[in-house]
C-alpha cells in the first residue's frame, strides 16, 4: 500500500460518507465485542467489507478472522480467490462445510439441488463453535424488501432467529450491541450501499475480485430466463440446450442457484456503466432462490440466514 | 491507494411520515418510480401481486414496494421503518419510510434522528390532524434541519388555491407553535405526480419547487453545522498494531510505524489538522495532533463525519469513551442530566430504576432520579407524570455514575443525544436529548 496525502476535504462524496459510516460500524463492533468474525464468500460485498476493515485498522492488520460457509457447490475460481485474499492479508479463515452435514445425515439434499438454504445450520454451528458474539456480513438493504427493514446492528437469539417485529430502534449513530450470553449480533456495515455504490467503490479503490464478475465465455443454458452455468452441480436437463455465451456474474453464490447475465463488460468502468443503466435488480436477475416466493428472503432470515 | 474526494454526488437522508390513508406509500412509490429506482423485476412482482389482489390490469398497489414483511402484506399494515435508496444526477438519497399508526413515536424517532429532512404528509381534504401535530412535535423536538409538509391529494380538491392556502396556514400555525423555522409546504398529488418530480401546470398559483427539486437543493446537515463547530471526536478504540502491522508494508515503513499509536473514531463535528492543539475529556490533558489518517490514508486535514485515526506528539490517556476536542473547548463534566426522553420500550420508565446511558462511545450506569412531566402531544403542554409509558415523551432527570461531556441538543445533535439501555437484557428503553 502506498500512502498519499490528499488535499483538504471540502465536500465529501456519497462514497466518502458511506465509507466513513461503514468504518465507524466496523470499529464499534471490534471495540464492543469479544470475538467478531466476518462472513466471507469471496463475493463482491464481503470483499468490500474486508477492504473497509483493512482501512479501519491501518496500518495494523484486520483484528478478526473470516468465516466461509462452503456449500460444496462454489465456483472454483471464487474459492481460489478466497484463499489468495486471506493469505495476502494474513488473516485466519474458518470454513464450515455443507457437504459434511449432508455426508453424515444432519442435512438432506433438496430435490431442486439448491444448497443456499442449507447454509443456515452450518453457519449457526460455526458461530457457536467459534464463540463468535458478532458476525459481520455484506448484506445491503437495497437487495431485498425484508433486508430493507434490517438494522445495521441486528440482534439474534441462540437459534440465530431474526424477529422483524421486535427490532431495537437504531437512533442517531448510537449502536446498541448489548446482548446476553447465547445471543449474538449480525453487523452490516454496508447496509446503506446500493449495488452501484459497491461497484463505484470497487473501481475507485482498485479492489481485486474473482474473475467471473467480468465478461468471459462460458458454457451456459437458459433456465427460467437465467443463464445457468454448465458444471458438475448444475447440469442442464435434456430439453435445455447448451451454448457458449459471453457472460458475467452480478452476484456470486452457490453454482446451483446463481445465474449469469449476458455482458461485454470486461473491466470495472464497463461494469459501473452497465449497472447504472440496468433495468433488473441483481437478485432478480441472477438468484433462483429468491424467486421461490415473495417472502423467500424473510423466511430464510428468520431461520438464522444472514 | 488514493482517496479521491469529489464534490458530487453527495448524500441526503430524509424520512417520510404520515397518518393512515394519506397516501404515503403512494408518495414513496411515486418518488422511487419516477426516479427510476424501481427496476423491471420489482415492478413485475408488484404488478403480479396487485393483480392477485384484484387491482385493475396495469394498476399498482405501491404499498407492496415498501411493505416487505409477510405480516405486513397479510395485514395490510406497515410494521417497521424501511430504508429505500434512489439517486438523481444531483444527489443520492436514503429514504427512511416511517409508518404512522403503529408505534408512531418509535418509528418517527428512528427515522428522524438521522434525517436531514422530514416530509410529513397531510391529506388536503382532512387538513392538519392530531397525528400530524404529533409528528411535527417529534420532528421539532429532534430538531430535524428541514421540515416539509406535503399537502397530498390536491387533485381531489380540484387544485383549489384557497383550500391549499387553508391547510398551509394550519400547518404554519402548528409549526410556529412548536418553534419549527422555515417550514416548507407543498401542494402535491402523489397518485398523479403533480409537484413530485416536476412542477405541475395544474397548480399555477403555486410558485415554489416540486418535492424532488426541494430535496435536491436543501443543504445536508453535514454541510450545515460541522465546519463551524469545534472538533468533537468520540474515541472508539486505540490502534496499537505493534507487531501486528498489516502484511505488505515495506521494511523502512514498518520501522517508522513500530510505535504507532492512534485514537480511532468518527469526527462528530468540526475539522482537525496536523499541528492542531487538542484536549481530552475526561482527563483534561492536552496534546498536539502529529498525524491523521482518514479511512486509513494519511492526510493533513479531516472533517466531520469522516472516520479517522489521530496520532499525538505525547502519550496521553485516551481510551474508548474519551472525547477529543479542540483546545479550549472542553465541555463541562456532567453527573446529572435534565433530558427529554422518548420512551420506546413496552415497560414503563419509573423513578428509581437503574439503567445504562450510552453517549458517544461511553456507556455509564445511571438512575432515573425524577420524572418531571409528560408531554401531551395533542395539547402541546407538559403534564405531571409518575411514569413514562411506551411512546410517551417526557422530562426526566438522570443521575450518572461517571462524568459525561453532555451538551445541549439544541447546539449539538451528537453531544446532546443518548440511549437509555436496560442493564440486564440490553434493550434500548428510551432515546434521550439533553435539555438546555
Amino acid at each position: 500500500m502506498t500512502l498519499s496525502t490528499t488535499a483538504p476535504a471540502t465536500a465529501l462524496s456519497t462514497l466518502d460518507l458511506l465509507e466513513a459510516e461503514a468504518i465507524h460500524v466496523i470499529r464499534e463492533v471490534v471495540a464492543e465485542f469479544e470475538r467478531p468474525v466476518l462472513l466471507f464468500s469471496g463475493g463482491k460485498d464481503s470483499v468490500v467489507v474486508l477492504h473497509l476493515a483493512t482501512k479501519a485498522f491501518a496500518p495494523g492488520r484486520v483484528p478478526f478472522p473470516v468465516l466461509h460457509v462452503d456449500t460444496g457447490h462454489n465456483f472454483p475460481e471464487v474459492l481460489a480467490f478466497r484463499d489468495e485474499t486471506v493469505e495476502r492479508l494474513g488473516i485466519r479463515l474458518e470454513v464450515a462445510r455443507v457437504q459434511d452435514y449432508i455426508d453424515d445425515g444432519r442435512l438432506q439434499e433438496r430435490a431442486d439441488g439448491t444448497r443456499n438454504p442449507l447454509q443456515t445450520v452450518p453457519l449457526l454451528d460455526a458461530i457457536a463453535a467459534g464463540r463468535h458474539d458478532a458476525v459481520f456480513g455484506g448484506a445491503r438493504r437495497d437487495e431485498d424488501k425484508a433486508r430493507a427493514k434490517e438494522r445495521i446492528i441486528s440482534l439474534r437469539d441462540e437459534f440465530g432467529q431474526w424477529d422483524p417485529r421486535n427490532q431495537r430502534p437504531e437512533l442517531w449513530s448510537l449502536y446498541n450491541g448489548r446482548h446476553t450470553p447465547g445471543q449474538h449480533v449480525r453487523a452490516f456495515p454496508i447496509s446503506n450501499w446500493t449495488e452501484l455504490d459497491v461497484w463505484q467503490y470497487i473501481e475507485r479503490e482498485g479492489i481485486a475480485l474473482p474473475p467471473l464478475y467480468f465478461a468471459h465465455e462460458r458454457e451456459v443454458y437458459d433456465r427460467d430466463g437465467m443463464w445457468r452455468p454448465v458444471g458438475p452441480f448444475s447440469p442442464p436437463r435434456e430439453d435445455e440446450s447448451v451454448e457458449v455465451r459471453t457472460v458475467r456474474y452480478r452476484t456470486v453464490g452457490d453454482m446451483s442457484c446463481t445465474g449469469a447475465v449476458e455482458s461485454d463488460a470486461a473491466d470495472l468502468a464497463a461494469i459501473v456503466a452497465e449497472v447504472a443503466v440496468s433495468t433488473l435488480t441483481e437478485r432478480g436477475a441472477t438468484r433462483a432462490d429468491d424467486r421461490l416466493s415473495e417472502a423467500a428472503m424473510e423466511d430464510r432470515k428468520k431461520d438464522g440466514y444472514f | 491507494m488514493t482517496a479521491t474526494l469529489t464534490a458530487t454526488p453527495t448524500l441526503f437522508r430524509f424520512a417520510t411520515a404520515g397518518s393512515v390513508d394519506d397516501g404515503k406509500s403512494t408518495l414513496v412509490g411515486r418518488l422511487l418510480h419516477d426516479s427510476k429506482a424501481i427496476l423491471a423485476d420489482q415492478l413485475e412482482q408488484v404488478a403480479r401481486t396487485s393483480a392477485d389482489r384484484g387491482f385493475a390490469h396495469g394498476a399498482f398497489d405501491f404499498a407492496l414496494l415498501t411493505d416487505g414483511l409477510r405480516a405486513e402484506r397479510e395485514q395490510g399494515i406497515t410494521i417497521d421503518v424501511a430504508y429505500r435508496y434512489f439517486s438523481t444526477g444531483a444527489r443520492s438519497f436514503i429514504l427512511a419510510d416511517c409508518p404512522g399508526h403503529v408505534q408512531y413515536t418509535r418509528n418517527m424517532v428512528t427515522g428522524a434522528t438521522t434525517a436531514d429532512a422530514v416530509v410529513v404528509l397531510v391529506d388536503a381534504r382532512k387538513g392538519v390532524l392530531e397525528q400530524t401535530r404529533r409528528h411535527l412535535a417529534v420532528v421539532a423536538l429532534l430538531r430535524v434541519p428541514h421540515v416539509i409538509v406535503a399537502v397530498n391529494k390536491i387533485d381531489l380538491i380540484g387544485f383549489s388555491a384557497e383550500a391549499f392556502a387553508d391547510v398551509a396556514a394550519q400547518a404554519q400555525a402548528v409549526a410556529s407553535e412548536l418553534g419549527i423555522e422555515g417550514l416548507h409546504v407543498l401542494p402535491v398529488s402523489a397518485l398523479e405526480g403533480d409537484n413530485i418530480v416536476e412542477r405541475s401546470e395544474r397548480t399555477p398559483w403555486y410558485d415554489g419547487p416540486a418535492l424532488l427539486e426541494l430535496l435536491e437543493t436543501l443543504p445536508a446537515a453535514d454541510g450545515l453545522e460541522h465546519e463551524v463547530e469545534p472538533l468533537r471526536l468520540p474515541v472508539q478504540l486505540v490502534l496499537r498494531p505493534q507487531g501486528g502491522l498489516a502484511p505488505g508494508i515495506a521494511p523502512d515503513e514498518a520501522e517508522r510505524l513500530r510505535d504507532y499509536r492512534a485514537v480511532a473514531g468518527r469526527i462528530a463535528s468540526g475539522v482537525v489538522r496536523v499541528g492542531d492543539r487538542v484536549e481530552l475529556f475526561p482527563a483534561g490533558t492536552a496534546a498536539t495532533v502529529s498525524g491523521i489518517r482518514a479511512a486509513g490514508v494519511e492526510v493533513e486535514e479531516a472533517t466531520a463525519p469522516q472516520s479517522v485515526s489521530l496520532e499525538f506528539d505525547a502519550d496521553i490517556d485516551a481510551a474508548r469513551g474519551a472525547l477529543v476536542v479542540s483546545a479550549g473547548t472542553l465541555p463541562a463534566a456532567q453527573r446529572e442530566v435534565d433530558a427529554e426522553l422518548f420512551q420506546l420500550d413496552a415497560r414503563p420508565l419509573t423513578p428509581g430504576i437503574r439503567v445504562l446511558v450510552k453517549h458517544g462511545t461511553a456507556t455509564v450506569q445511571a438512575i432515573v432520579a425524577q420524572i418531571e412531566s409528560r408531554y401531551d402531544l395533542d395539547a402541546l403542554t407538559h403534564e405531571p407524570a409518575q411514569a413514562l409509558q411506551t411512546n410517551d415523551i417526557g422530562r426526566v432527570r438522570l443521575r450518572l455514575a461517571a462524568d459525561l461531556p453532555l451538551e445541549p441538543y439544541r447546539t449539538s445533535r451528537h453531544g446532546g443525544s443518548f440511549l437509555v439501555i436496560h442493564p440486564s437484557d440490553g434493550a434500548t428503553l428510551a432515546a434521550g436529548i439533553v435539555r438546555d
